[in-house]
């Protein structure tokens, strides 16, 4: 079993490593960063100090390996920018994204998982083509442009959210409901089929033939069985929540890490932007691990045995 | 009648609009006592099932309610109210299904999934409800009860999980048990077994057991009385012995005299030269463990099998003898480890790429599944006339040769352009059976081709295979597990267990005066074998098995 772990765990490393290099090859080869961060009107001699000062004279190769090194030591640089430790910049934004991520994420399958069920045990009523309507307008949405919506009719028409920034609790809701929107729309969806396939199998009817009440059969039973491929849906999603968060929080000026994204790439901060990266992909590689573990806690058929 | 248990009366199950016929059940009527074992016997569609799931108020949504009324304990079952009927099943009705694996919740320890029949319908205490389920597991003579109760149903055979599940209905001592096919997804031996137990169950707890099947050799081992359904219809009903050596109804008859015996078939001469020569055959899998910790399992271990033309070879065994991997071996669908095929006198074993392709050709194989081995978006003709041009004819000709096939496999040459969904499951074994006769093979491989199809289309199947054989020569090598099939279609047979062949010889003597141990095994657990509709049919001179095998 821990060496079952720890395959898994060593697995990651060129998953990640991949990653690293990736990003480092897209953001030297689609342009000079130092030019964009010194300004366009800057003298050659400056440039050249720049270079030299941030060492990016080296050839790309030697860059490349103090690169990786830095990374894997887990040491991520200094802002080009601000002088600033990139570990402190970041670790002052995640908190902000966490609690947007968390409280949407929660709030997602709170609401689409149960949509999902009453979805499946009511099939073909009006009632389930309500939720699926619902469900489908809440992933076919772009989250943006929900999110200006939201604006428009709740701070500018009846002004009664704040339209952006942070400060209070009122500030988190309509980010969160509008990062929650995709996600909930998609594990309503998911929910849905996986309980209809558990729902038709011959366990739930024996079930049944046994006196197990109909509830009973729909939580107990079918829920447990349904949710193993409810939870790779769940983990892909922590990727769309993330990709969704860099959107929503640049439309509602959210001081999180999904901003810091953008403003670093824009103004090519590299060391930034590979921390950033950095982080987000091990974010995913760990949900995928915990994904993993939770199938072998639901299902004893790909617990490994001894 | 006292000891009635329960009654059905005009009971009527509707179809939804659109099908083929309004009823799924039409005005059935049958009753069974106290330790009574009615078997209720009928093709797929008879309408059997839904009887049952009538009774027990699981009927799928898709049918309209049921009309009649099923009395049991002085209650019509079809209108108590949800309350009433949850505390009557599983506790006064119990019902045991086919796939025992299906019927198990995957996720749950088989022991917890016993203790919730006790939980829902009795107070006991945890311990108490313990000490039960491992007396109920010793009593449907599970091996290791306290281990069982703690396994979870993958971890389990398909015997054992069927045993898990009577032991279920067993907890609270039901008056009536409703079986539905128990046995027909399990091995011979396991089934002996199971019927073994069920008339021993009756015997201690008098339960009254209806028992659906589409068997007549499980019906001759443990019916009291049959009824025989035909389209939702009861044909009749009476006692075993009326049924099958009186019956009063043509259909009746007709079922009966489909049913397979462990009659041999008659010696044939002239067989040709060897298509298929097989030496040495050995395959082994490896369960993938982490580094290199897995276990291995000898599927093939040193087989050798000669077909000549023209002649049946039948492979027999249970479920996890190496029968099918030996035969994807041949066909080198999976690759051997070592051991040599010749086919037609040519290596098989040795070619890749392009020759192995067109070698292919002359070995075909039909699955036991006729619903899953089409491709639901190609039109029949299609599916046939691939092969031929895939090896070179051109368009024109393979539809021909296509449309020739679907007439002399008995269907319409018009069916060419319908999809498979249109057919019935015996018309689409036929259609596959003319897709791998389509290229001419020499060497036609029959993976237990007849075993998912009612007896009467089973019959006709079995024919249409050895007519087409008498025409065109080529060897088959038959699969199945079923031995009264194997008696009557295949020249000679070899018996398989673990990997390797145990004996083998032709029908009349292998099952006359079997040698090996397993062989006897086997053929004490052909069900129905000492019974003998067939005595009065049978041409003179065809050697008949009684009760030769001890």
């Amino acid at each position: 079993m821990t060496r079952f772990w720890l395959l898994k765990i060593l697995r990651t490393a060129p998953t990640l490593w991949f990653v690293v290099t990736f990003t480092f090859v897209v953001l030297r080869t689609s342009g000079d960063p130092v030019v964009a961060l010194v300004g366009a009107d800057a003298t050659p001699e400056e440039i050249e100090q720049f270079r030299a000062l941030w060492r990016l004279d080296d050839p790309l190769w030697v860059q490349y390996v103090r690169y990786v090194m830095q990374m894997a030591t887990g040491q991520f640089g200094i802002s080009y920018r601000d002088g600033r430790e990139v570990i402190d910049i970041i670790a002052e934004r995640v908190p902000w994204t966490l609690m947007l991520g968390l409280f949407s994420y929660i709030g997602a399958i709170l609401i689409g998982v149960p949509a999902g069920i009453v979805a499946a045990i009511k099939r073909g009523s009006t009632f389930d083509n309500l939720i699926m309507a619902t469900a489908v307008f809440g992933f076919a949405l772009p989250n943006f442009f929900l999110g200006i919506l939201m604006i428009l009719l709740f701070s500018l028409s009846l002004q009664w959210l704040p339209s952006s920034g942070t400060g209070t609790v009122w500030h988190l809701i309509m980010p969160a409901v509008t990062l929650a929107t995709f996600t909930a729309g998609t594990l309503a969806r998911f929910t849905r089929s996986a309980m209809l396939e558990v729902l038709d199998k011959l366990y739930i009817r024996a079930a049944a033939a046994k006196g197990v009440g109909y509830w009973k059969r729909v939580i107990l039973h079918a829920l447990p069985n349904a949710s193993i491929p409810l939870v790779t849906i769940i983990g892909l999603n922590l990727g769309e929540l993330i990709g969704g968060a860099i959107v929503v929080e640049t439309v509602f000026a959210w001081p999180g890490i999904g901003r810091l994204l953008v403003t670093a790439v824009s103004s090519r901060d590299l060391a930034v932007v590979q921390g950033l990266v950095l982080i987000m992909a091990v974010t995913m590689v760990l949900a995928n691990l915990v994904v993993d573990l939770l199938y072998g806690l639901l299902d004893p058929r790909i617990r490994v045995q001894n | 009648m006292s000891s009635e248990r329960l009654s059905i009366e005009h009971l009527n199950v509707p179809l939804p609009l659109g099908a083929d016929r309004r009823f799924a059940v039409e005005d059935l009527s049958l009753t069974v006592s106290k330790g009574e074992i009615l078997c209720i016997v009928g093709e797929s569609g008879s309408g059997k099932s839904l009887t049952a799931l009538a009774t027990m108020g699981l009927l799928p949504r898709n049918l309209g309610n049921p009309v009649g009324r099923v009395m049991f304990e002085g209650q019509d079952l079809l209108t108590i109210d949800d309350a009433t009927r949850r505390s009557i099943t599983g506790r006064r009705i119990a019902m045991i299904f086919q796939e025992p694996m299906a019927a198990l919740n995957p996720i749950f320890r088989v022991g917890e999934q016993v203790s919730e029949t006790f939980r829902i319908h009795t107070s006991l205490s945890q311990a108490e409800i313990r000490r039960k389920v491992i007396d109920l597991f010793r009593e449907v003579q599970l091996p290791n009860p306290e281990q069982i109760y703690h396994s979870y149903p993958h971890q389990l055979s398909g015997g054992q999980c069927q045993r898990v599940m009577i032991a279920t209905a067993l907890a609270l001592d039901p008056s009536v048990l409703i079986a539905d096919e128990p046995t027909t997804a399990l091995d011979v031996t396991t089934q002996a077994q199971i019927l073994k137990l069920m008339l021993e169950l009756r015997a201690k707890h008098d339960t009254g057991i209806i028992f659906i099947t589409h068997d007549f050799g499980v019906v001759a081992e443990i019916a009291d009385r049959v009824a025989v359904m035909q389209m939702g219809r009861l044909v009749e009903i009476g006692t075993r012995d009326e049924i099958l050596n009186h019956p009063r109804e043509d259909y009746t008859r007709r079922l009966l005299a489909a049913v397979p015996t462990l009659t041999p078939r008659k010696e044939r001469k002239g067989l040709g030269n060897p298509v298929l020569v097989a030496r040495n055959i050995v395959k082994t899998f490896t369960r993938s463990g982490l580094f290199g910790s897995g276990r291995t399992v000898k599927a093939v271990d040193d087989v050798d099998i000669t077909i000549r033309r023209g002649e049946t070879l039948g492979l027999v065994g249970e479920s996890g003898s190496g029968k099918s991997t030996l035969a994807q071996c041949v066909i080198r669908l999976v690759q051997p480890e070592s051991g040599d095929i010749l086919i037609s006198g040519g290596d098989f074993a040795g070619l890749s790429g392009k020759a192995l392709r067109e070698a292919r050709r002359k070995v075909q194989i039909v699955f036991q599944d006729p619903y899953t081995a089409l491709d639901p978006r190609q039109k029949v003709g299609d599916s046939i006339a691939e092969g031929p041009i895939i090896h070179g004819l051109d368009r024109k000709a393979a539809m021909a040769r296509a449309l020739d096939l679907l007439e002399a496999c008995g269907l319409d040459r018009a069916s060419a352009n319908r999809f498979p969904h249109e057919f019935s499951g015996g018309q689409r074994q036929r259609i596959c059976i003319a897709r791998a006769l389509a290229v001419e093979p020499e060497l036609l491989i029959a993976d237990e081709s007849v075993s998912a199809l009612d007896v009467s289309v089973q019959a006709q199947v079995l024919k249409l295979l050895a007519d087409m054989q008498a025409r065109l020569g080529f060897g088959i090598l038959f699969i199945t597990h079923d031995l009264r099939v194997a008696s009557q279609i295949c020249d000679n047979i070899a018996v398989m267990k673990n990997g390797r062949i145990v004996e083998r010889g032709d029908p009349a003597s292998l099952f006359g005066a079997p040698k090996e141990a397993y062989t006897k095994e086997l053929l004490a657990a052909v069900p129905g074998k000492s019974w003998q509709h067939h005595a009065s049919e049978n041409e003179a001179g065809e050697p008949k098995l009684r009760k030769e095998a001890p």
